[in-house]
This record gives structure tokens, sequence and C-alpha cells, in this order.
């Protein structure tokens, strides 16, 4: 019986170590990103810091991308509308009602999440690829809508709204584009936080079960349609946000900046990324912000079909996107790390048995 | 020790030398001895991808330029980027060129909602945003954006020159309109309207003889067809009709005419006069004498089969951009707008900065490039920002399948 258990106890608590230490090396590891992240802007030019800038802002939209269809299995193929929702609501409370920037992206938050429930709720009729098709059709429908008659005193119509850039608050001795980096990536983390507080809950699970099974999840008592909807909103949501801080990013929103084109870039982002993971959306963010410039380095006569190579190469290496390739490098590293250290430990004991045989 | 010190000394010297050197950068950006550089954005992806082309011709052009010798010793090494025809990615893609590559100016971005997105910032910035390949009138307003200027002649001075034709020629004429409803159609009628009341009343007409609009039709891009706005124009009784489309609802308009049997003077935007997109799927008689404007030679007009600038036009595609189209009226827009360029930086000789780059640009007297229509001839001034601002005036012949032109070179006024 001794001679039995032992091994099992010894590899449970070997895994319980393993954990342990992953535990701590993760934190680390995302510690010492974070001060990475924030040391960056001070020795990157303004250029690069616009640029990761616009990154984190597509995070925040992949994000809210990923919820939908990484955890909910509702497929959209129209997010750059609710981006688009965001940016103008961002636009036109600034341009036309003076109204400061930073409310702007609570109430865009709000717009694009009333705005998302009630698309979810004639979405609950409609399921998979039909459900891709009818979000299609809001991507496309937004262009010709922003550049309705109706609203062109606030809107600008075809020319867009043009804003300033704001300055950091508080006396803080940032630039515009610095203080916008820090602004971004802040947005960024308390969604970060929000998005996996929510997952490891009850919504989470409930969120989950209905991707998985949605006719076991209803039995289980789970309010499919609720979620369903709620799920929508609360992406919607996260991608308005990111649409507002796009808008005082780039300082310029117009019906041509938000075609249907955005709504695919989006989805690729997505994919690429990892579709259920919240670190995804940051690596999904980073592709579709910086492989389009190395695709149009590479070639001026088709930087379409580069990007395709780059994304039909990623997606053969990485079948569960980048997130899905970093876990699995991840947890090699975690079986290998403990038990490199061990081996270290207890190199007298091995060549001990060795020489026994 | 003595190596020591030389080593030390020579450290500072080469310091002081980088240190110098980036002080000459700051007066100047982009310029040393030997090289310029030019930033320029295009759509070599995305929606708008055909134009890639126009940044191409300029590619080649300058590479042509490089090998002759350059401009005043110095190369020009012209760095493009891709924008997809995306607003923001312009924004990106401007910082970029201003703040990382450090050029001297940006020429020829191309678009309106493009351009517009970085207008503030190259204005902020006071970086030149040359030659924008855009026919928005927006460009021309050197109080407002002094660092902003167009090229192409705009919609506004277009649409006046049919005004001043309808008034001279068409006594009493009840003009309907005929619309895309965006930047680029209002654009066109806000200067046909102001065309027709100032010719009204240089000419002195009034009551029934002066040109009336009798009725203004629009559409959106989106519509799949605008029979029913023609037909509506046909039922206000107007002989005029004044065709502002894009090319797919302009052969749609051309052949709903001739089917309706209705025969107004028809005017049509220089947007859409491509044969082979427009005239040929409307039918060749339904647009047998159709006006239009042109400013640049066509290559494929039979009239310039043997000329010699539209023959070194060929050469030059063959030997520096043997990929492009021979037949493509966009090459030669590229070709003729980087010797504008050209002629700005010869102007502007050793002083490359910034400031007198845009000094000379609002300089251009009576220059001519082979590769316009005889006649046309470029001028600005500080007060005026719109290089090319005439045409001429040219009727389509339906047997000949060619477009004909006729009368002199009109400007504006």
């Amino acid at each position: 019986m001794d001679t039995a258990n032992a091994p099992t106890g010894t590899v449970a608590a070997e895994a319980a170590i393993r954990r342990d230490r992953a535990r701590t090396w993760r934190i680390w590891a995302v510690a010492a990103l974070l001060v990475v992240t924030c040391v960056l802007p001070f020795v990157m030019g303004d250029y690069r810091v616009f640029q990761f800038t616009l990154a984190f802002t597509y995070a925040l939209a992949l994000l809210g991308l990923n919820l939908l269809i990484g955890f909910n299995g509702q497929f959209s193929l129209g997010h750059g509308a609710f981006y688009a929702i965001g940016a103008y609501t961002a636009a036109v409370m600034i341009h036309q009602w003076g109204i400061h920037y930073g409310w702007t992206l609570v109430a865009a938050g709000i717009v694009c999440g009333v705005a998302g429930f009630l698309f979810g709720i004639p979405a609950l009729r409609i399921q998979g690829m039909y459900l891709a098709l009818a979000t299609l059709a809001l991507a496309l429908a937004m262009p010709p809508l922003l550049k309705y008659k109706a609203w062109e005193a606030y809107t600008g119509g075809v020319q867009g709204i043009f804003i300033n850039k704001p300055h950091a608050p508080f006396g803080l001795p940032l630039n515009p584009d610095e203080w916008l980096y820090f602004l971004s990536l802040g947005v960024l983390l308390i969604a970060v936080v929000v998005a996996h507080n929510l997952l490891n809950g009850r919504t989470g699970r409930a969120m989950m079960a209905i991707r998985d099974n949605p006719i076991a999840a209803e039995a289980m008592g789970i309010n499919t349609a609720l979620y369903k909807s709620l799920t929508f909103g609360v992406s919607a949501l996260f991608t308005g946000v990111a649409g507002a801080l796009s808008c005082i990013v780039v300082q310029f929103v117009a019906p041509d900046s938000y075609s249907v084109f955005l709504s695919i870039t989006l989805l690729v982002g997505s994919v690429v990324g990892g579709l259920a993971s919240i670190s995804g959306a940051i690596y999904g963010a980073f592709f579709i912000q910086f492989i389009p410039n190395v695709a149009d380095a590479i070639s001026k006569a088709a930087p379409w079909a580069i990007y395709g190579l780059f994304l039909i190469g990623f997606m053969f290496v990485m079948p569960g996107g980048i997130a899905g390739f970093m876990n699995m490098v991840w947890s090699r590293l975690q079986r290998q790390l403990p038990l490199a250290r061990r081996r270290g430990a207890e190199a007298g004991h091995t060549g001990r048995t060795n020489s026994k045989t | 020790m003595i190596k020591r010190n030389a080593t030390v000394l020579f450290l500072l010297l080469a310091g002081l030398l980088v240190l110098g050197l980036a002080g000459c950068e700051k007066k100047t950006p982009g310029v040393t001895k030997t090289e310029i550089k030019i930033g320029h954005i295009n759509p070599y992806s995305g929606p708008a991808s055909a134009y890639g082309t126009i940044g191409r011709t300029e590619a080649a052009y300058f590479k042509m330029l490089n090998e002759e010798g350059g401009i005043n010793g110095r190369k020009i090494n012209f760095i493009s980027y891709d924008d997809g025809y995306s607003p923001p990615k312009t924004v990106e893609q401007a910082r970029k060129l201003v703040e990382q590559d450090n050029v001297l100016l940006i020429f020829q971005s191309l678009g309106t909602p493009t351009n517009s997105a970085i207008w503030q910032y190259m204005n902020d910035k006071k970086v030149p945003q040359l030659f924008v390949a855009t026919g928005a009138s927006k460009w021309n307003d050197p109080q407002g954006h002094p660092w902003t200027m167009g090229w192409q002649p705009n919609y506004q001075t277009e649409a006046k020159i049919y005004a001043r034709y309808v008034v001279q020629n068409i006594p009493g004429a009840k003009i309907g309109i005929l619309y895309q409803n965006d930047d680029y159609g209002k654009d066109y009628l806000t200067g046909f309207k102001a065309g027709l009341e100032a010719n009204i009343a240089s000419a002195g007409l009034s009551g029934d003889k002066a040109p009336k609009i009798v009725m203004e039709q629009s559409y959106e891009v989106s519509e799949p067809t605008i029979d029913s706005e023609v037909v509506n124009l046909k039922n206000s009784g107007a002989n005029v009709l004044v065709n502002i489309t894009t090319p797919k609802f302009a052969a749609q308009a051309v052949k709903k005419v001739a089917d309706l049997g209705w025969h107004p003077t028809q005017f049509l935007n220089n947007v859409s006069i491509s044969i082979d997109s427009v005239m040929k799927p409307a039918g060749l008689d339904a647009s047998n004498g159709i006006i239009s404007t042109a400013y640049l030679k066509d290559p494929d007009d039979a009239e310039w089969k043997d000329d010699a600038s539209i023959a070194k036009w060929r050469e030059f595609m063959q030997k520096y951009y043997p990929d492009g189209s021979l037949h493509s009226g966009n090459n030669v827009f590229g070709y003729t707008v980087a010797q504008t360029l050209v002629q700005v930086l010869k102007q502007a000789g050793d002083n490359l900065t910034r400031e007198n780059v845009m000094k000379e640009a609002a300089n251009l007297k009576d220059f001519e490039v082979s590769t316009l229509l005889p006649g046309i001839k470029i001028n600005t001034s500080p007060t005026d920002f719109a290089p090319i601002e005439q045409m001429q005036l040219q009727k389509f012949d339906g047997k000949k399948g060619a477009w004909v032109r006729f009368g002199e070179v009109l400007g504006a006024n």
C-alpha cells in the first residue's frame, strides 16, 4: 500500500508545486510586462507611441468580440458598426457640445451597450452563419447611415468631424501622445480585469454553457435569451468604448473609416489572437495593427496577398490562435521548469540509481 | 596614453559632427546634400486600390529622374505607404512619414476623406501637403490651410465651365441636374449654381432668356438604379441635363435618357468620361453629342497617336513601369503631377526648407507639362492654391466612338 501510494502522492505534490511556481512566474511575467509597457512610451518616438495606442484600442474592441464569439458562441461580422457608433458618439459630443472627452468614453459605452443589447434580442432568433450575415448587414449599412442627410448637421456627413487632441490633465509631464497611450492602456487594463471577473463567475459559466450546449444550459435553468442579449450588449459596450478612444486618438471620424473592412479586420484579429481568451485580444490587436505595415513594406504590388500569406501562415502554425500557441508553450515550460530544478537537486540520487543497474 | 587621448578626441569630434548634422537637419528636414525625402500615401489595397497605379507611376518617374542625375545633384528618396483608403490609417502613415522618416513634404496623398483626416495635422506641423490627388475644392484655402494644395482642376472649376457654356449657348435653358448625394456631387452642384448666377449677371440676362434650374435630383451610391430619377427629370420639362455621376451611374443615366426618347443637351462630368466604362456600356449612339471636359492628353485618343509627349510617356512606361497599362489615364496623371513637383523643387534650388518649398509651390507661373492639353498652364499664387484651373470642352462622337475637343481652353471665369 505504502509503495503504491508514495508515487501518486509525490506526483500530486509535484503538480501543486508546479502550479504554485507557474503562478509566481506568471505574476512576475505580467508585472515585468507592465513595467516595460509603462517605460516604452518614453523610449519610443511619438509615432510609435501612437501606433501602440491604436493597438490598445483595437485590443479593447477585440476583447468585446472575444466575449461574444469565443465565450458565448455568437458570431459577429458587424462589430465595426459598434466601433463606429462609439467613435461618432465621442466625436459629436466633443465637437458639437464641447463635452469633456472623458465623459464621452462612458457615454459611448452606454450607447453601444444599449444598441448591442437591442440588436441581441432579434439575434436570438438567428443562429450561427445566419447571425453572421445579419451582423454583416449591420456593418454594410453603417457608412451610408452615417452619411444620411437627416443628421448631417451633427455628423458632418461625408466630410466627417475633426477634433482636437487632448492634453494631459493635472499637469502631468506627458505630451498628448504619451497621455493618450496611458489613457488607452488604463482603459484596456480595466476592461481586462472586468472581463476576467465576469468570466470567472456565474455569468461566465452561464455564457460558456450556452456556447457549449444551449439545450443543456437551458435545462439547467439558465435564461439563455437574457444571457445572450446581455453578452451582445457587453461585447458592444467594450467595442464602443474602443471606438470612442480611437476617435480621440486619431482626432478624426468619417464614414469611410468604418467600412465593412473594419469589421472583417476585427474578426481576423479575434481569430488570429485566439478566440476564447482574454490575452488573445491583445495578440490579435498587435497583428491587425502591425502586419499590414509589414505587408506593405514587402510588396507595394499586392500588399493584401502578403497579408493573406501571413494570415494563412499564422493559422497553420497556430490553429488555436496566438493565445493558444502561447498557452501551449507556457504549459511545456511549466512542465519543464520545476523538473529541471529537481533534476539538479537530486542529481546525486539519480546517479546512485544509475550505478545500481 | 596618447592613443587613448586620440580616441577620446576622435569620439568628441564625431559627437560634435553628429550634433552639427542633427542641427542642420532641423532647418531642412528630409534634405541632405545628396537626397530629398518625399513622402507619399496611396491606396495600394482596399476599395480604391485601382488608383494604386498612380503611386507606382510616380515612383517610376522619380526612379528615372534619379538615374538622370536627380535635382541639383540630389536624388529623390520616394517613400510611399499604403493606407487602404482608410482615414485612420492615413493618419498613421502621415505621422510615420513626418515624425519617423522625417520627410520634406507629403506629395499626392489620395482621396478626399483620407486627406481630410490629415489636413489639420499637416497644417499644425507645418509640413507641405502638396498636390493632393482629389478634386474637392476645399484644398484651395491658402488662408485657413496654408500648407495644403490641390492639383487637378477642382469640381467647382469644371462645373463653372459648363454653366458658362449653357449661359452663352442655350438661351432660356431649362436645366435638370442629376447628382450623387455626397461631397463630390454637392461640390459640383455648388460650383454649377455659382457659375450660373455669375454668368447670368455678367451677361445681363433676365426673365425668360435667363437659364433656370427646373429640377435637382440626387441619388445615393447604394441605389441599384437611377431610372426613376431620370424619368422625373424628363417630366420636369428640362432641355438641358447636367449629369454629375460616377461611371456606373453615368452609363445608366445616358442609356435611360436614350430609352425614354428624351433629347436634352447633356453635360457629363470629367469623372465619367471613360469610353470603355461609360460610353460603350451605355451605347455609342446613345452617347452621341454628350458634352464634357478634359485637361490631360488621353493616351487612346487618335489625335495623340504620333504626339511626341505621349510617345515619350510610352517609352518611359515601358522602361520604368512595364507592368503599367498604356491605356490608363491614371498613368498619364501620375507622370504629369510628378513633373509639377520636380518644377517646384527646381525653383526652390538649394533653399529646401518647408517654408520655401511651399512658397515656390505658390509661385508657379505659366508652367506647362507636355502631357496636359495644349494651352493649359499651371498657375499658382499666395492667394491661389488651385494649380490647374483650365479645361477644354469636348463632345462625344458616337460614330467615331471618340471624344472630339472643341473651342478654346477655358477657365472658371
